[in-house]
């Protein structure tokens, strides 16, 4: 039996995307690039006691002194372990990948819910994105940008943003029925209905799909230092390649620690948005 | 004002959720009944063949047990439903006709709902709840928050206005809900199943307030309701549904005394009629009667000729005097008075003709002297005694003599 010859299949599409559009993305990725970098420059030229300050700042205005106290005490940890320029490199993109999630994700999860055949046929591209093995997207990502930040980031924008699509459009489908019929009965027009009714209703389900989104980013930002993100990830390969278990575990912990703050905030951002409902004065 | 005394006007009205609506519609066309439509096409027959008309400025409700289709009507009214067949006139516009943006536009300003759940929105304040009608049509902020202010008081909510809706009991959602749907200033308010949701204590008081600012504004209120006794209460007209038809249309007392068929009769049942018949209803004619001409001797004539003790005094116009009883007609001839002007009246119990029965019942009970029905002007339009009241309240159910 002849051997069905999906990855041929496969990489000739690639081919044909890279020498159509191969020059395109050349000058995307360089623009882009430079995009991070001035944003990098801005973030290494901040004092890091400004940046413990901002978040701790953030932390205690969405959950309080104890979330404030644990931020500011793992942020100096990283600093204290000197880790605190690769932690930069991280964040910035965990950051950008998180919002270009966003700015894609949202939109399409909003069309989702507006249009059952979008739905239909976005549902298993999702699955199929959330369930490919994520170092797969680490090789065409190579082929369109090389080597570098922007390739990690189209990588981890690919395998992030699934929750945000999926949860706006789960959040817009759960709005109960007769607010969305108050919103027609009163005369609103689509646009009313989505502003004033459907968005609100359903932010604090967005603002979860969001947080998910947060944490994968973080997750294959790491695993995309294979493809020169740079950041803690380079340090973990470094150490694996060297076989160093401390070096290796200093890194490790510096994104664990990462990784609670920027869930623990992004959930805070979500609840402050519910409480906002719930039980504002 | 419109003098338009039609203010909504259903007709041939058909609904029918599933695949191949024409086919069950043909099906209903010929007669058949829901069931038959169901085993016959699958289709699932909501409303079939409705034909109702709802005057300007009354309370119309429409009755029936879940499933009945009750809700569906209600929302081909705003076409939040939109019907397969047959036509809504709303002050001689077909609604079906509308397109969309005609359509929002005329639910901004025709209609407003109150809804079972109050559906209200929990991200906003009870005043920007309030105002949301007014936002979608794009009325000034400040404007719209001085109406609601407004609203929100004549419906009781007064330094409520920052609150949010989780913060609030039943009773104050739905007069959020109620402020709402008010300070669009729509002619028609649709109500489905407003008060349902709420306690039976609240439920009462919203009813009667409803019914005192239906004093005040004057809608045209299509009320929807599994209840009875609110139907009974609330309706000016009363529209008994059935299986996605109607089985009759008519006033709380038609309803309760000539129930069209069984299955209405069977509901009325269970009736308080106290509560649905008025003085009016159970009224005897005021004979007989004399007037302030008359002196005592005429009064103790009459009353022997009827085997009475007391007699009712009006004057040339009918406008209600009071009682002569007996013993002081007696005590009046023997005085020597010959002019009922110069003898003290007894002053019996008064009512008006739409006072429920419920409402006379202890007043009745207390006094010996007849009860005199009045209208508006004071002009005697009836009596009523003990007697009457309790063979209107026993009679079991009138429609009995249609079989």
């Amino acid at each position: 039996m002849t051997k069905f010859p999906l990855a041929q299949i496969i990489d000739q599409g690639i081919k044909w995307l890279q020498t159509n559009f191969g020059s395109n993305l050349d000058s995307f990725s360089a623009a882009f690039t430079s995009g991070i970098g001035d944003m990098g420059h801005i973030l290494s030229t901040t004092p890091w006691w400004l940046i413990l300050l901002l978040f701790t700042v953030l932390a205690w205005r969405v959950g309080g002194w104890k979330l404030a106290l644990g931020t500011a005490a793992g942020l100096f940890f990283i600093y204290n372990l000197k880790l605190w320029p690769s932690f930069l490199d991280t964040l910035i993109l965990v950051i950008i990948s998180a919002l270009v999630s966003m700015i894609i994700g949202v939109p399409l999860g909003i069309l989702g819910a507006r249009n059952d055949r979008f739905h239909w046929i976005i549902s298993p591209v999702l699955d199929f994105m959330q369930t490919m093995p994520s170092f797969v997207y680490l090789i065409p990502a190579l082929l369109f940008f090389g080597i570098g930040k922007v390739p990690a980031v189209f990588a981890t924008v690919i395998f992030a943003m699934p929750p945000a699509i999926r949860l706006t459009d789960l959040g817009i489908r759960q709005v109960p029925e007769d607010l969305v019929e108050v919103g027609e009965a009163f005369g609103s027009n689509p646009a009313q209905l989505l502003w004033k009714i459907q968005l609100p209703v359903a932010l604090p389900t967005i603002m979860a799909g969001i947080n998910q989104t947060m944490m994968l980013s973080l997750s294959m930002v790491v695993i995309a230092a294979m493809i020169g993100a740079g950041g803690l990830g380079a340090g973990v390969l470094e150490a694996i390649g060297q076989l160093k278990i401390g070096m290796g575990f200093e890194y490790g912990v510096a994104v664990v620690i990462m990784a609670i703050i920027l869930d623990r905030l992004s959930q805070g951002i979500g609840r402050s948005f519910k409480t906002d409902v719930k039980n504002k004065e | 004002m419109s003098i338009i005394s039609d203010h909504i006007v259903v007709k041939g009205l058909i609904k029918i959720f599933g695949n191949h609506p024409d086919k069950a519609r043909l099906l209903i066309e010929k007669g058949r009944n829901k069931d038959e439509v169901l085993r016959e096409t699958g289709q699932t027959v909501a409303i079939s063949n409705v034909n109702c008309t709802v005057k300007q400025g009354e309370i119309f409700v429409i009755m029936g047990l879940s499933g009945s289709g009750k809700s569906t009507i209600l929302r081909c009214l705003n076409r939040l439903v939109e019907p397969t067949s047959g036509s809504i006139a709303i002050d001689g516009i077909d609604i079906n006709s509308l397109k969309a943006k005609d359509l929002r536009r005329f639910r901004q300003e025709k209609t407003a709902m109150v809804f079972q759940q109050f559906a209200l929105l929990p991200h906003r304040t009870v005043l920007n709840n309030t105002v949301y009608g007014l936002e979608v049509q794009g009325v000034a902020r400040k404007d719209r928050e001085e109406k609601a202010l407004h609203t929100l008081e004549l419906v009781g909510l007064k330094g409520w206005e920052n609150k949010y809706p989780s913060q609030l009991s039943g009773g104050m959602k739905q007069r959020v809900g109620l402020a709402r749907a008010l300070v669009n200033e729509a002619d028609i308010l649709l109500m489905d199943e407003a008060f349902s949701a709420l306690d039976p204590l609240i439920r009462e008081e919203m009813q009667d307030e409803l019914l005192s600012l239906q004093q005040k504004v004057h809608k045209t209120i299509v009320f929807i309701t599994h209840d009875l006794n609110e139907a009974l209460k609330l309706g000016d007209r009363i529209a008994f549904l059935r299986d996605g038809t109607l089985v009759q249309v008519g006033t709380p007392e038609e309803i309760t005394t000539v129930p069209a068929d069984d299955y209405v009769a069977k509901f009325v049942r269970g009736v308080d009629r106290s509560k649905v018949l008025l003085a009016g209803d159970v009224m005897k004619k005021p004979q007989p009667l004399i007037t302030m001409r008359d002196g005592p001797s005429v009064a103790l004539r009459i009353m022997k000729e009827h085997g009475i003790s007391s007699v009712f005094v009006v004057d040339m116009d009918k406008h209600l005097q009071g009682i002569i009883t007996v013993d002081s007609a007696v005590s009046a001839r023997n005085n020597g008075i010959t002019n009922l002007r110069d003898v003290a009246l007894a002053q019996g119990p008064i009512v008006k003709e739409n006072t429920t029965l419920q409402d006379t019942l202890g007043v009745i009970a207390e006094c010996k002297l007849p009860m005199a029905v009045v209208d508006d002007e004071n002009k005697l339009k009836g009596i009523i005694v003990r007697g009457s009241v309790l063979a209107a309240l026993a009679s079991d159910k009138g429609g009995e003599t249609n079989d």
